[in-house]
């Protein structure tokens, strides 16, 4: 049986030594073995190792992987390379700053997910055992604590390629009304008051290219809108 | 200088309820008048003006006017906050927008009252 082979297309930029990125063809023979596209890239480092990526737990919890995939932002290790038009196009995360190769900078991303204090904020003393939760309660959790900050929706948004340092972001705003929707979180004035903002919030345009390229097929454009919800019954 | 981030104007939830709200009335208007200017007899400039005789129609039709400026004002001011970067710029435009939509209303009253 003849070996598959696959074409690349990689953006490369090394800034101790190239004064600009560019991109750089390669055709790789895989193994049988190989299926997701981070297999492809695992066996070209083995030939090449110049080329730089992030990795780690190789299937779709991490989020390390994240990169632009012919066009479109998703996680490697998700992604079926047979599936894949080629050559394949793969370039770092939009709108970050590129460390080298595929490797961004995810500094302003990070700086937006702590902004909306992604934690449980409760000061009364703990009940003997937990604080329970009915299965309803729980249930509106769903479809929001799965995130796993891969950044490709927020890396996706128009808005956020705007005003990356000031509009939260999809992944942000995901995370916020997870702390919102949880009953047992007692600041949700203060997290209201937090994202009424023209920036934090509604740079939000309901573009939903977060739900299109989301690798977990989380919903943050509804997730927004329940925010937004949360906001009008307060207000009028 | 250091130059931080500032963020907090606390609005922004008014004026999404008002783009929406704005939206909402212009496509109710302009199906309703889009009716009525079909019934007309004859598409003569008698009858147009004919139309705006009325009071209620001149009131809604000017709510129709304002309406549509505080809609503008809403998404002009989105573009300046997606593509114009410096502050001194924005406020600038800022003020020339509203200057220009304020002036807009003041004629269109002045255009539907001479009718």
């Amino acid at each position: 049986m003849s070996k598959r082979t696959v074409k690349l297309k990689m953006y490369r930029y090394d800034p101790d030594k190239d004064d600009k990125p560019y991109m750089q063809d390669y055709t790789l023979e895989l193994e049988p073995s190989d299926k997701k596209l981070l297999d492809a890239l695992v066996r070209l480092k083995s030939k090449d190792d110049t080329l730089s990526f992030r990795r780690s737990c190789r299937e779709g919890v991490c989020g390390s992987d994240a990169m632009n995939i012919n066009g479109k932002n998703g996680l490697a290790c998700l992604t079926d390379i047979d599936g894949l038009p080629q050559p394949i196009v793969l370039r770092p995360l939009p709108g970050l700053p590129v460390i080298r190769d595929l490797i961004v900078d995810m500094t302003q991303f990070f700086k937006q997910y702590h902004s909306i204090k992604p934690y449980l904020i409760n000061d009364t003393p703990l009940p003997d055992r937990e604080r329970l939760q009915s299965p309803e309660e729980r249930e509106e959790l769903n479809g929001l604590y799965e995130c796993i900050l891969c950044a490709c929706c927020s890396t996706s948004c128009p808005s956020f390629w705007w005003n990356p340092d000031k509009f939260v972001g999809p992944a942000g705003l995901l995370a916020a009304y997870r702390f919102l929707a949880d009953t047992r979180d007692e600041a949700t004035t203060e997290r209201l008051d937090n994202l009424e903002d023209p920036y934090r919030l509604f740079r939000c345009h309901s573009i939903m290219n977060c739900v299109d390229v989301c690798p977990k097929s989380l919903n943050p454009t509804r997730a927004i809108g329940k925010i937004k919800d949360m906001m009008v019954s307060r207000a009028v | 200088m250091v130059k931080r981030i500032v963020v907090g104007a606390h609005y922004g939830l008014r004026d999404w309820i008002a783009q929406r709200a704005t939206a909402v009335f212009m496509v109710i208007f302009t199906i309703l008048f889009a009716v009525a200017a079909l019934r007309l007899p004859e598409m003569t400039h008698e009858a147009w003006s004919g139309l705006f005789r009325g009071g209620v129609m001149r009131f809604f039709t000017f709510l129709f006017f304002l309406a549509l400026f505080y809609h503008a004002w809403i998404g002009v001011r989105d573009i300046f906050m997606d593509y114009i970067n410096p502050a001194g710029v924005r406020l600038v435009l800022h003020v020339v927008t509203i200057f220009v939509l304020v002036g807009y209303a003041g004629w269109a009253a002045q255009i539907l009252w001479r009718l």
